[in-house]
């Protein structure tokens, strides 16, 4: 059983291996611009003017908003780069993981290996964009960890929502509607995941404050900004955990069905 | 043949076997099957497109849940212990299912490890695997850089890396030109030789009685006969099935009476587009037939020589490609 196992994360890892340099682009891409031309350039250009409402939030510096906020978005785009894309795709079209489905495991733990192996890369992708986060804003960042437990809770339960999540899309959402669901899920979650702004800031509007609880992504941002930058306005850590695990319970399960009746009749 | 309780040498041994598909349309695609297979048998499920034979495979191979019956694999249920089955169960698919992101070899490879092989038995199975399918120097190459036979023979080669006591076929020979398909009887024929079982679907008729010891034949989810492809063809081939097509339909009762007297005749039966005749020979017996039918309008006449193809027409009243 466990030998099994390990033979799925074996592949895993092997076709990981053929392909780290695209991995890392795919990770590091999005952050370093964003950071670049939102710490960095927008600054330079209005040197020592306030005229840039990003520059700053609640007092804090933006870069140190960012810092969680980024990480939060790299694990959650790793989780469904890692899962969603290629499970849509081998039921969709190739049907390539019939043969890991009939080894000698019961079906979940194929799904629960996808789920596993898209942490590592999750928590991995995690810790490529922390450098970038931390050294290119001109105004620098404050990160102190306080609380190690909390920060690797943190870093491997949000990674785990992030693969259920790649998993829920991946086998319940046909390969054509992939782009969609970018649309109309991925861009949305991520907008209003509180990564560009802590959720305390969004008090001055309480619905949206209240409507985005439902969003996992708020639990991903706000634990790392519990756990990192802890001078940034943030939830209650113990909240955090506990929405981390149920988000992981809800999503895992949706996930789960859709994966056992693609592969079962 | 059905003797429930000789579970040891039974490899195969589908009981009572129905698969109850709901929906907006109720569909019974598998009912009522019976199947034993041997050690080291090769068995054919023969059948049109749509008769069941894909859906009883996945049963078998746990890939489809029963509505009721049982399927013992090896003496282990599929419904009850999926996982432990799967040891005993190779499979080949009917769509290309090899894995895109890893070579030849690390397909092979990557199998065994799954099945829980030693990284040297896995080196060694595969390296193994690859010289008896001809595969050698394909080690390196991607599925996509592979002719769709070389492809198919690698997804044998995967499908018994891990040594289960049966090989399923579901219709090996789908979308291979004659050359690759012949290449792949062999590929199957060789496999005899580990004492592997084999359970094959198929639709061509020349397939099974190529390769099966023994065939079911099956249609609408039963089965209709099971014997070797010799004994169906003597007991139900009749020898020859000449198919007559007419232009005039009004009367035909008469013609099929009239042509039931020929001493060279089986049996008559009418068809929507005219009369099928079971005929003992050809010789001599064509002439009289053309002076008979004369006033109907002969169309076109067919003629199948005792095959598999007589058998299924002759149990459901249909062609096998119908």
């Amino acid at each position: 059983m466990l030998t099994a196992f390990a033979g799925l994360l074996l592949r895993d890892f092997r076709v990981l291996r053929r392909e780290l340099g695209p991995f890392a682009l795919r990770i590091v891409m999005q952050p370093l611009l964003f950071l670049f031309v939102f710490t960095y350039v927008f600054p330079h250009m209005n040197q020592g003017a306030s005229a840039n409402p990003l520059a700053s939030a609640g007092g804090v510096a933006l870069g140190t908003v960012l810092l969680p906020g980024l990480m939060a978005v790299a694990i959650m785009f790793t989780g469904i780069a890692a899962v969603a894309l290629p499970l849509s795709q081998e039921f969709g079209i190739t049907r390539e993981i019939d043969d890991r489905v009939m080894c000698p495991l019961p079906v979940e733990a194929v799904a629960f290996e996808k789920v596993c192996f898209s942490a590592l890369q999750s928590i991995l992708g995690a810790l490529l964009v922390f450098p970038l986060a931390y050294y290119i804003p001109s105004v620098p960042v404050q990160a102190h960890v306080s609380n190690w437990f909390l920060l690797v809770a943190v870093l491997v339960l949000a990674s785990l929502v992030a693969g259920a999540l790649g998993l829920a899309i991946g086998s319940n959402v046909k390969p054509q509607q992939i782009g969609l669901i970018f649309s109309i899920v991925v861009i949305p979650i991520t907008f209003l995941g509180c990564v560009y702004y802590p959720w305390g800031m969004l008090g001055h509007i309480r619905w949206l404050q209240i409507a985005v609880l439902l969003n996992p992504i708020v639990y991903m941002s706000e634990g790392l900004r519990a756990s990192l930058t802890p001078g940034v306005p943030h939830m209650p850590s113990g909240y955090i955990l506990l929405a981390l695990l149920v988000s992981f319970a809800i999503l895992g399960k949706l996930g789960l069905n859709g994966f056992m009746r693609r592969v079962i009749s | 043949m059905d003797e429930r309780s000789g579970e040891s040498h039974l490899i195969v041994d589908v009981a009572g076997l129905t698969k109850i598909y709901e929906g907006k349309q109720r569909v019974t695609a598998v009912d009522n099957i019976d199947l034993a297979v041997e050690k080291g048998e090769l068995f054919g499920l023969l059948g049109p497109n749509g008769a069941g034979k894909t859906t009883t495979i996945s049963i078998c191979t746990t890939r489809a849940r029963a509505t009721s019956g049982t399927v013992l694999i090896a003496g282990v249920d599929v419904a009850k212990e999926p996982s432990r089955a799967r040891l005993n169960i190779g499979v080949v698919p009917q769509y290309n299912t090899l894995d895109r992101s890893l070579t030849i070899f690390e397909n092979l490879y990557y199998h065994c490890k799954y099945f829980g092989f030693s990284s040297k038995d896995a080196t060694g199975r595969s390296n193994q695997l690859l010289e008896q399918f001809h595969l050698g120097e394909r080690g390196k190459s991607y599925p996509q850089q592979l002719s769709g036979g070389l492809q198919q023979r690698v997804q044998i080669a995967r499908a018994i890396a891990h040594r289960p006591a049966v090989l399923f076929l579901d219709e090996p020979s789908a979308g291979l030109d004659p050359q690759s398909r012949i290449a792949m009887w062999e590929a199957v024929r060789e496999l005899r030789n580990e004492a592997i079982t084999v359970v094959l679907t198929t639709h061509y008729m020349e397939e099974a009685d190529e390769l099966c010891g023994r065939v079911a034949i099956v249609d609408h989810g039963k089965v209709l006969a099971l014997d070797s492809p010799t004994n169906l063809k003597r007991n139900l081939g009749a020898a020859t099935v000449i198919a007559l097509k007419l232009r005039e339909l009004t009367g035909t009762a008469g013609l099929v009476a009239s042509l039931e007297k020929d001493e060279l005749v089986t049996s008559v039966e009418q068809t929507p587009e005219g009369v099928r005749i079971f005929a003992k020979a050809m010789d001599g017996l064509l002439p009289r037939l053309l002076e008979t039918v004369q006033p109907y309008g002969l169309r076109d006449i067919a003629v199948s020589e005792t095959s598999l193809e007589t058998v299924f027409i002759r149990l459901t009243g249909r062609d096998l490609r119908e």
